[in-house]
């Protein structure tokens, strides 16, 4: 059971990083400022939320675990509103590049 | 372990990358997001070496904090671009010169410890228990140094003094120029409605678990400053003018605690900043909360910054 466990944290954190690896190439080689906002978005949805189930099974007790996911809502939250703002002020004055 | 030690060099390599990078770039915008990039790579090293409470400072204080008064500076500039002056070569020069000083200094003292290095730690931990507390770190700020601890607070309020010094003669005691960003129904109000529940549950909770674990008055002082600054920003609430009332008391109440309870401790306990037995505990987490207001007032007011216009009766 603790290996099956241990598997499944390995590949969840695994292809977390992978979206991160992903996302970052995204923010470096997307043209514009809108596209590289949808590249970081992937990684804050997608790929902190697999580290995060990935570790839930290794959670010292339910408190933990909860943190862990309270972790992942809040940055949800603070990304998608950022993300938000800053393609506003992008479509008032337009990209500085 | 050797995953470890390549996670701790890379993670060296990057402090150091940062660090120069923020040195080199010529925009001030550019530097100012290097210096948060830095403060919250540095907290990641605090953890690394087991140092959290360091760590939940540095990430609040050192990058948060300290990074959007730092913007507020570069949009100050920037408004007021016309005496844009360069400083001359010796200037830069004797800057440089006594920053490497710095450095010098410091790189000697780490590259050249001394055989035993002088501690006070297990004697720390053999005490600990008679505080009531489970944190050495609170310990040490409540206990041992609680004078510094005092002073800290009041620097604090020295430093919110000199912010409001700024202020011209016509608006003194008026309301501070934050700018406000009042759109209703933007996404900036949604957060602004939804988010300070939570972080002032969080400020609640970093306040209480200092006493036995990493956290404390500095670390859920800044989470309320930020809520409270979210909420000024997005216009839900008007800016305080600096002459009210509250707004002073607030300000006064945790380092006045403090000094009350230390005076107290000469009488019931025989020395200044001393607990009587047996109520070590209550009376430092009370001086805490009334801390973490105070601390969450001050940061908002510097973050604020000096008054600006003369409040509409």
């Amino acid at each position: 059971m603790n290996l099956a466990l241990d598997i499944f944290t390995v590949s969840a954190v695994s292809a977390g990083a992978f979206f991160f690896l992903a996302g970052t190439v995204g923010l470096l080689r997307f043209p514009d400022s809108l596209t590289r906002l949808h590249a970081l978005t992937k990684v804050d949805n997608l790929g902190l939320g697999l580290v995060v189930l990935g570790l839930l099974p290794q959670a010292n007790g339910p408190f933990s675990a909860l943190k862990l996911v309270s972790i992942w809502l809040l940055v949800q939250l603070s990304g998608a509103i950022v993300t938000q703002l800053i393609a506003g002020v992008v479509r008032q004055h337009g990209s500085h590049e | 372990m050797t995953i470890l030690s390549a996670f701790d060099m890379g993670l060296v390599v990057l402090i150091l990358g940062i660090g120069a990078s923020t040195i080199a770039v010529r925009e001030a915008f550019a530097a100012v997001i290097g210096f948060v990039v830095y403060g919250l790579l540095l907290s990641i090293a605090w953890v690394r070496l087991s140092a959290v409470d360091v760590a939940l400072t540095e990430a609040a204080i050192g990058g948060g904090m300290t990074g959007m008064l730092m913007l507020g500076a570069v949009a100050r500039l920037r408004l007021a671009k016309g005496n844009d002056v360069r400083a001359s070569l010796p200037v830069r020069v004797v800057t440089g010169v006594l920053c490497a000083l710095v450095a010098a200094g410091l790189a000697a003292a780490i590259l050249s410890p001394p055989e035993a290095i002088p501690s006070l730690a297990p004697m720390v931990m053999e005490n600990l228990a008679q505080s009531g507390l489970g944190n050495p770190v609170a310990g040490v700020l409540f206990v041992y140094r609680a004078l510094d601890t005092l002073l800290e607070k009041v620097v604090l309020i020295l430093a919110l003094l000199g912010v409001w010094s700024l202020a011209p003669d016509s608006v003194w005691g008026g309301i501070p120029g934050l700018r406000v960003y009042a759109q209703p129904g933007s996404t900036l109000t949604f957060l602004a409605q939804l988010l300070p529940p939570v972080g002032i549950v969080v400020a609640i909770y970093l306040c209480w678990v200092g006493a036995k674990e990493p956290g404390g008055a500095f670390q859920g002082g800044t989470v309320l400053a930020a809520m409270w600054l979210l909420v000024m920003i997005a216009g839900l609430k008007s800016v305080p003018s600096i002459s009210q009332r509250w707004l002073r008391l607030l300000l006064v109440v945790g380092p006045v605690i403090f000094l009350a309870i230390g005076l107290a401790g000469m009488v019931l306990a025989n020395a200044f900043l001393a607990y009587p037995p047996g109520y070590a505990k209550p009376l430092i987490v009370a001086v805490e909360v009334a801390l973490t207001l105070s601390i969450g007032v001050a940061l908002g007011l510097l973050a604020a910054g000096p008054p600006e216009r003369v409040q509409q009766q």
